[in-house]
């Protein structure tokens, strides 16, 4: 097991080299333009594009260039924003990362259980009104756009029925923990609950293939010929075997949310998380905050998916010795 | 004669208009070896899922009556069942690769089976295990109790079905082709291992085959099934050596010869075996069908070996 | 000893429907997918008549703004966009919903353009985007897993390491990426050229940042076919590999790549909505369903209108494309598998 471990961060390591070999090429190496004047942002004076040139090394190699750009990112941290004359990267993504990982952890924990739980409950169920009602919610989960859901509850919660039912919805924002863990889950309540649907639906249709398959396993057979409970069957074998597709695919969707779906919540429910900070950029093409968030962001994603995996092995003993 | 462990009488399955199991009656007497004989289709499987109360097919129709101990199995609760199943009958399947749930180790899946039916602690449990795995000859049985079952080769993992079938001493083993998957030197052992524990522990044991070998080293009792039907019962010397069923006869037929003259190609029946009708099953690839084969023969016989065939007595002892 | 009396006679061979024709059946008997089929056919036709739309029935050009325009509303003519009401009055309201097909159906944006052409006008942009950066993506998907899967080796060491780091990086981050550095110099590689502006960049990157979702699949399956005899029949009667790979290896995973289609094209016509909503898609004027959602978020509490008719489009077309996709996969090829279950 510890072997696994070393092995599987060992090679997180490498995914994230190559991501960020990935990075820097497509900014500084993608033919057309001058990247100086990528980073120096529009209507950049001449003085600007020089201090660029001469901060990213845009004279001498590319390896250089790589290295003296990880350095700005990880070592030094002093990669600066040339839209917003001055500001210092880092910092602001630092300040950004807890209300992505609020976000996005507090969505994870309400679509896994309601996912599982649903999912379960469609397949042990077959037959009754559970089961369309659960295969719908997965259709819609892969098909509405997250940021367009965000944009109706709020239609609903801030506006249409904030005067009457909804009244006890705070408004769009973050209200960080040193206000109290009510105020924090209050105003993200929402945000979680848009998020967590979606995903809950396409979870639970999965698991319940998932069950259904498993329910027709020799091994489901051989546990009733041992003469066990039904229930100790779904639970104990049928969904502890389908629960291992599901956790990796988890793996998978966390990192997304981090650097994709939440992105968009963010921006919906006005989170100032490193999603909102992207957005900004992107709207007036801030490049070094760009390739800050996106590094983080891949960073942070590639090792969740490496613990996912460390976990998926404890789940299913075949992969620890593989 | 002793009182028969599991009398079956008039068993019928059906699968909305599929009749899988038609009229079957057989019997166990305890600590007797019986081998069921039969080709894929031929509702010997389904046949003993029905007596275990296995099947789960949503409209599947289950009728008869089956007597194991005094109690009729079809007329249990739920609960009731369960208590039976893996206790007083266990059974074990073809494919030892996907018997055993992969996730537990062997031996949490055979105390799991354990502790289902018997108030006793974990570690009373485990060690039951050990000592499981070690009769049924799995080396090393204080490590390999806590190893996967993909650690375990075919061989070996169908001896720890064996061993998880064997936990609570079953009266009667049901074994639906344990031997099928493996490769021959294993098949050999496995049908060691099982004539060996019925020696020590006395159980009766049902071998759902197709193979004649098998039926010839281990039954004592053979009954041959076709289309959902018996067409044969008798002690394995009566079938083998005076077969009375044309279709025993082509069965018997198609096992190769180690000693005698040596045939070009190996006899086969013509035809693939059809749904139950109205008439004898067999009857479309019967070389000796006769006009009253349009209705089903009876199972009838003299002393314990019956068959289920028109053909006159001189004619079924060729 | 042992002896299987198992006997299989060779059956009459009857002449039957190539698979194909076997799958078009069983998709036909599938309700739910030919509903989900009848109503794609009914969007596509909206979106394709989306000129006579604007030219016959609104009279109205959706690209070009319309600040000082006035429409007639129950007999009365009034300002396309009017001075807000709300907060400082700075800001412009746009006339909402006339429920009037000829003229501001479901009202103006805040350039006072009509929200219904551009509904269907960008409707033909998101369905093009989603549909030819699918195409291009299953392509491009087919010959990398192929090769991967077919040839082994360093080819496919290094395109299994190159899907896989794909594979890890957040899709969106990836578009992003891509989007930020091409929207502002275009992509000029060797003899391709698309411009700054362009919808081909969309639909190039959506196309790229997808390709390991597809290749991967193929690449398992190809690998399996790999030791199949009939594969390794053709190799013994002295078939070139290219031969192979078209004659015996292509039509084999020929059917995933079908099941795929619809999948991916509902897939990345989100993604396209997605980047268009994060302003790194479509560029204005050119319209998508995700950028009128953009446009529509300043105006949600004032004209909601905009931003549900757009998301609603998004979310029908994609439950459409996701449903018949089910149904492809259920006639084709009940095992292939998306990333996970979509």
């Amino acid at each position: 097991m510890i072997g696994y471990i070393l092995r599987r961060f060992g090679a997180a390591v490498l995914v994230l080299f190559a991501i960020s070999v990935l990075v820097f090429l497509i900014f500084f190496a993608t033919p057309g333009v001058d990247p100086a004047a990528r980073i120096a942002g529009k209507n950049a004076d001449p003085a600007t594009l020089a201090q660029v040139r001469a901060s990213f090394g845009f004279d001498r190699p590319l390896p250089v260039q790589y290295v003296l750009m990880m350095k700005h990112l990880f070592v030094s941290h002093d990669l600066t924003s040339f839209v917003n004359r001055g500001t210092l990267v880092i910092p602001q993504i630092i300040d950004a990362v807890p209300v992505t990982l609020s976000l996005v952890v507090g969505a994870a924990v309400i679509w896994m259980v309601l996912g599982v739980g649903m999912g379960t409950l469609a397949g042990a169920m077959r037959g009754t009104l559970v089961d369309p009602l659960v295969m719908l919610l997965g259709v819609f989960g892969v098909s509405l756009p997250v940021y367009w859901l965000g944009e109706v509850v709020n239609l609903i919660t801030q506006k249409q029925l904030h005067g009457s039912v909804f009244s006890w919805v705070p408004p769009l924002g973050y209200a960080p923990l040193s206000q109290g863990v009510g105020q924090w889950a209050l105003h993200l309540l929402f945000p979680w609950l848009t998020l967590a649907l979606l995903y809950a639906g396409i979870y639970a249709r999965l698991l319940r293939g998932e069950l259904i398959n498993a329910l027709n396993e020799d091994y489901v057979r051989t546990a009733r010929a041992k003469g066990l409970s039904e229930r100790r069957i779904l639970i104990r074998h049928a969904l502890r075997c389908s629960l291992i597709p599901i956790v990796s695919l988890f793996g998978l969707d966390f990192g997304a949310l981090v650097g994709g779906a939440a992105l968009l919540t963010e921006v919906v429910f006005g989170l100032p998380g490193v999603g909102k900070l992207t957005y900004q950029a992107l709207q007036n093409l801030d490049l070094p905050v760009i390739m800050g968030t996106v590094l983080y962001a891949a960073f942070f994603v590639v090792l969740a998916n490496a613990v996912v995996d460390v976990l998926y092995a404890r789940l299913d003993p075949r992969v620890r010795r593989a | 004669m002793p009182e028969p462990l599991l009398e079956v009488s008039d068993l019928r399955i059906r699968f909305g208009g599929f009749t899988a199991v038609d009229g079957l009656s057989f019997s166990v007497r305890p600590g007797e070896v019986l081998g069921v004989v039969g080709e894929s289709g031929s509702g010997k499987s389904v046949s003993m899922l029905g007596v275990l109360g296995l099947i789960r097919t949503p409209g599947a129709k289950i009728s008869g009556k089956v007597v194991f101990r005094g109690r009729d199995l079809l007329a249990l609760k739920n609960a009731e069942m369960r208590a039976i199943r893996g206790r007083e009958i266990a059974m074990i399947f073809q494919d030892p690769m996907t018997a055993l749930t992969p996730v537990y180790t062997i031996g949490w899946q055979i105390a799991e089976q354990v502790r289902a039916h018997e108030k006793v602690s974990k570690r009373a449990a485990r060690d039951r295990a050990i000592k499981l795995l070690d009769e049924v000859g799995i080396p090393a049985p204080e490590q390999r109790v806590d190893a996967y079952p993909h650690e375990f080769s075919g061989g070996m993992r169908q001896r720890a079905v064996i061993a998880m079938a064997l936990s609570c001493n079953p009266a009667l083993l049901i074994a639906d082709e344990p031997t099928t998957a493996l490769d021959v030197t294993t098949q050999a052992q496995i049908l060691d291992l099982l004539r060996r524990l019925r020696a020590d522990h006395g159980s009766a044991v049902v071998m759902i085959t197709h193979d004649m070998g098998v039926v010839s080293e281990i039954a004592d009792e053979v009954l041959v099934m076709y289309g959902g039907r018996a067409v044969e019962r008798g002690s394995r010397t009566e079938v083998f050596h005076s077969p009375r069923h044309p279709y025993t006869w082509g069965l018997l037929d198609s096992v190769p010869r180690v000693s005698g003259p040596r045939v070009r190609r190996l006899p086969t029946i013509p035809g693939t075996p059809g749904a139950a009708g109205q008439g004898c099953p067999f009857a479309d690839r019967c070389t000796h069908r006769l006009a009253a084969c349009a209705e089903a023969p009876p199972l009838s016989g003299t002393a314990g070996h019956l068959d289920a065939c028109w053909l006159p007595e001189e004619e079924k002892t060729r | 000893m042992t002896a299987a009396v198992e006997t299989v006679a060779p059956r009459a061979a009857r002449p039957s429907a190539g698979p194909w024709r076997q799958a078009l059946r069983r998709l036909a008997r599938n309700r739910s997918a030919m509903i989900a089929a009848a109503g794609l056919v009914l969007i596509v036709l909206a979106c394709a008549l989306a000129p006579v739309y604007a030219g016959s029935i609104a009279h109205t050009d959706p690209f070009t703004s319309n600040a000082s325009g006035t429409a007639v509303v129950n007999g009365a003519r009034v300002p396309v966009l009017a001075q807000s009401t709300e907060g400082l009055g700075l800001g412009v309201t746009p006339i909402g919903p006339t429920w009037n097909p000829g003229s501001f159906f479901l009202g103006a944006d805040n350039q006072g353009r009509d929200v219904m052409a551009r509904l269907l006008y960008g409707g033909r942009n998101s369905l093009m985007i989603g549909l030819s950066s699918a195409a291009l993506c299953c392509v491009l998907a087919t010959l990398l897993g192929v090769l991967a899967g077919y040839f082994g080796g360093w080819i496919d060491a290094v395109l299994s390491r190159f899907f896989d780091v794909i594979w890890a990086f957040p899709v969106y981050l990836l578009a992003i990426c891509l989007s930020v550095v091409l929207l502002t110099s275009g992509l000029h590689v060797g003899p391709i050229h698309i411009d700054a502006g362009s919808l081909a960049l969309p639909v190039v990157i959506i196309a790229l940042i997808y390709v390991p979702y597809v290749a991967r699949p193929l690449r398992g399956q190809v690998i399996a076919l790999r030791n199949k005899e009939f594969l390794h029949a053709a190799v013994g009667l002295g078939a070139s590999d290219l031969r192979i790979m078209r004659r015996e290896v292509l039509p084999n995973v020929l059917p995933t790549v079908v099941v795929f289609l619809p999948l991916m094209t509902a897939l990345n016509m989100l993604t396209e909505s997605a980047l268009s909503f994060l302003s790194v898609g479509v560029q204005s004027p050119d319209a998508s369903w995700g950028t009128i959602i953009n446009d529509g978020l300043a105006l949600l509490y004032t004209r909601p209108a905009i931003t549900i008719a757009a998301g609603l489009c998004v979310g029908l077309t994609a439950v459409a494309l996701n449903v018949l996709g089910d149904g492809v996969r259920d006639a084709l090829d009940p095992n292939a598998r998306l990333r996970g279950g979509a």
